[in-house]
């Protein structure tokens, strides 16, 4: 069948079963929003390439569907960089479509070009200049299949002027012939007997999800593991949601802002098993000193992993599916009685420590102190709410109190950390879960660095509840100053009379509330998750409070500040 | 330890660049890139030296493979190879010295393979060391310019790189 470029791609996105994608129109992608025009993919535009690259990997979060975004030439794909970056260190499918000056004048620093594929080769999976317009339907077909396999990524596919306007004889290819990808699903079976081999000579075995387990689609199989064998967890950022947060066996978070559990378990455990991790300096902190008594059994999709950040004695390369699978099946009837035993002991010691170490922080009435509105958020929302964030304190705050049950219900920048990240991602997690309940909690500080995108909320009538915890400053930031840098809070602080949050709502159309003290807190919240379409809620919460426990930079996990601020 | 790596890749726009941006982020210790064509015409053969203990290795190799466009990875230090480098050497070359440095290009089985009235240019193909020894004894007749091309390499088995050997 003949076609233009431009209906190839519309063409091969159908095929791909995609339904909604974001993007932003401009000269170099005309003929590509053209072909659009006509065809049935729901386009959602955003105010600014950034909110689309965000927007696209907060759908792909919520929903494991590789998120599609459109950017024209030069400005406009620069403008997915930070998106690109956030989705590829968080392991995110996605496809990106840019725009690329003509074939002609590629090179000749012609009017909006850029060098995308050069730029964004450090931050994809892969990245495609398409120079052949007969080659853009296996470009796309291949594009999707290595966004989505192995461990999922962005993937770039810049497309100059002409080749979206040149006609092609269109075929859409049924297989994929790449020679140097080829992902892996099943694993070696000598590598899971290893790892029985291991635990029936441990005594305080201790799981490690990551966002790996979620990717995977594995959390059922981890559950059965859990409650087969109870088997203490941790957690790291993106693996909050993997088993629910009230089980048992669940120690919570581990790492920097860890809870206090989670991180003795580790530098008492004889054995971590880590399970689609990446062993983060935020997970590790000080490298020498991590799980000082373990053997550790890496648990991952991509070899590259292993080894990378921590030295692992055994590794079970494979998808997750594959190798919690073998190995329920492999430990059936193997894990002697007596090692069951001090299994349980050890269960027994880390839920103690758990129980005698919660996290905490002074209740008072005179200000309003932002772990209580999470408390609150988390009560009224039920613990049931997909929560996006932001980057800073309240999303540190938002991992330690809001009890996340169910795995693609904490969506947030892990590895990147991009503040600006929540609003757009917000966008994108209510088009594609319609019929959930989309929270986005966020600071005075995130909210403005795409703040834009309220037209974008506003004009689709997506029900978001915003929550901003708004301290009038980068609290992280100064609570590193506050705690390292002598008190010393340099540019930290935003003079700027408090923007008015409220009016800031209402004059793009959305809802605004405030509270400034804290008895208005619950109100305000039932108010808001009471209101139809977005609100904004502008909780003044106090600027001194410091998110804790915290294990310093380059300490080791016993070394945490503990304890509560006034 | 240093490792003389064989990697495929595809031939292919943007490769190199993906191969050489990888290693310059990752920060891995390279010490010499080459690349040519193949026995095949869609195929490209980088031959990279790394130094590193044995999980600096292991990571090169990862992720390098994790590319799309790279195909295959060998060690070959892992297996018996055989390793050559070319060097062309720009020395000064006064009509009294020119019979001194043609001894010298003998006795190495190096070829001259230009002169003119002020220099000689020697061409010489072997294993680094060799190369190393020459240079050092040119020097005192004075190296103007010298090129290397880094290593390359290849196996002593009968198949190819290309082939699977186990796995």
């Amino acid at each position: 069948m003949k076609m233009t470029g431009a209906q190839a791609v519309v063409t091969s996105l159908q095929k791909e079963g995609v339904e909604v994608i974001f993007g932003y129109p401009g000269g170099g992608v005309l003929p590509l929003y053209d072909a659009l025009y006509d065809s049935p993919l729901y386009h959602i535009l955003t105010r600014h390439e950034q909110g689309a690259a965000h927007a696209a990997d907060g759908y792909a979060r919520a929903t494991g569907k590789v998120g599609v975004v459109i950017a024209t030439s030069g400005p406009g794909a620069t403008n997915l960089i930070t998106g690109i970056a956030t989705a590829n260190m968080d392991s995110i499918p996605m496809v990106c479509i840019t725009g690329q000056v003509g074939l002609s004048i590629i090179g000749k620093d012609s009017f909006q070009e850029a060098d995308i594929t050069g730029i964004t080769t450090p931050i994809t999976k892969h990245n495609y200049l398409v120079k052949n317009p007969a080659d853009l339907p296996r470009i796309i077909r291949e594009a999707f299949y290595i966004a989505q396999t192995g461990r999922p990524g962005p993937v770039v596919i810049d497309i100059p002027k002409d080749v979206f306007t040149s006609t092609i004889d269109y075929h859409y290819p049924d297989d994929i012939k790449l020679r140097g990808y080829k992902p892996i699903y099943e694993g070696k079976a000598q590598e899971i007997e290893d790892t029985v081999a291991v635990l029936r000579k441990v005594k305080k075995p201790l799981i490690f999800v990551g966002g790996g387990v979620i990717s995977a689609t594995a959390t059922d199989l981890l559950g059965k593991l859990i409650d087969q064998y109870q088997i203490p967890l941790i957690s790291s950022f993106m693996g909050l949601g993997t088993i629910p947060a009230s089980h048992p066996c669940n120690l919570g978070m581990v790492g920097m802002h860890g809870t206090v559990a989670a991180n003795r378990a580790v530098m008492d455990c004889d054995l971590l098993i880590g399970l689609g991790v990446r062993f983060d300096d935020r997970v590790t902190g000080l490298l020498s000193k991590f799980a000082p008594n373990a053997k550790i059994v890496h648990f991952d999709i991509d070899p590259a992993e292993v080894n990378k950040n921590v030295e692992t004695k055994h590794r079970v390369i494979g998808h997750l599916k594959w190798s919690l699978q073998a190995l329920l099946e492999k430990m059936a009837g193997q894990i002697p009685e007596e090692t069951r035993a001090q299994w349980n002991v050890w269960l027994e010691q880390v839920q103690c420590c758990h129980r005698d170490n919660p996290l905490i922080f002074k209740k008072t009435d005179k200000v309003i102190k932002p772990q209580y509105v999470l408390q609150e958020l988390d009560r009224q929302t039920k613990s049931n709410y997909i929560v996006v964030t932001d980057v800073g304190q309240h999303q540190m705050w938002t991992a330690q109190y809001y009890q996340f049950n169910r795995p693609r219900t904490l969506i947030s920048s892990g590895g990147l950390g991009t503040m600006g990240f929540g609003l757009p991602a917000a966008i994108g997690v209510q088009m594609a879960c319609p019929e959930e309940s989309v929270l986005l909690i966020t600071g005075d500080g995130s909210i403005l660095m795409n703040c834009q995108e309220i037209a974008t909320l506003v004009e689709h009538q997506l029900p978001v509840k915003v929550a901003i915890i708004n301290n009038q400053a980068l609290g992280m930031v100064r609570q590193w100053q506050r705690m390292f840098f002598h008190q010393r809070y340099s540019h930290s602080q935003f003079n700027n009379g408090g923007t008015d949050y409220v009016r800031l709502a209402e004059a793009f159309g959305a809802t605004g509330l405030r509270a400034t003290k804290m008895e208005e807190v619950p109100q305000i919240i039932a108010q808001a998750l009471a209101t139809d379409g977005p609100v904004f809620m502008d909780f003044q919460v106090c600027s001194e409070e410091n998110v804790l426990p915290m294990v310093p930079a380059g300490a080791s996990l016993d070394q945490m500040i503990e304890g509560a601020v006034d | 330890m240093r490792h003389t790596l064989a990697v495929l890749v595809e031939n292919r726009p943007g490769v190199l660049v993906h191969i050489s941006g990888l290693i310059a982020r990752r920060a891995f210790n390279i010490e010499s890139i080459s690349a040519g064509h193949t026995e095949e015409p869609d195929m490209t053969r980088i031959t990279i030296v790394v130094d590193g203990d044995e999980r600096n290795i292991e990571q090169v190799v990862n992720q390098l493979s994790k590319l799309i466009d790279v195909i295959k990875i060998v060690d070959l230090t892992e297996e018996p190879s055989i390793e050559r480098e070319l060097a062309l050497i720009k020395v000064k070359a006064t009509p009294d010295t020119r019979s001194d440095i043609v001894d010298i290009v003998e006795i190495f089985r190096a070829k001259i393979v230009d002169i003119n009235r002020e220099t000689m240019v020697i061409e010489l193909t072997g294993e680094e060391r060799k190369i190393d020894a020459l240079c050092q004894v040119l020097q005192d007749h004075g190296i103007v310019e010298l090129v290397r091309t880094g290593k390359t390499a290849l196996s002593r088995y009968p198949g190819s790189a290309k082939e699977d050997k186990e796995q």
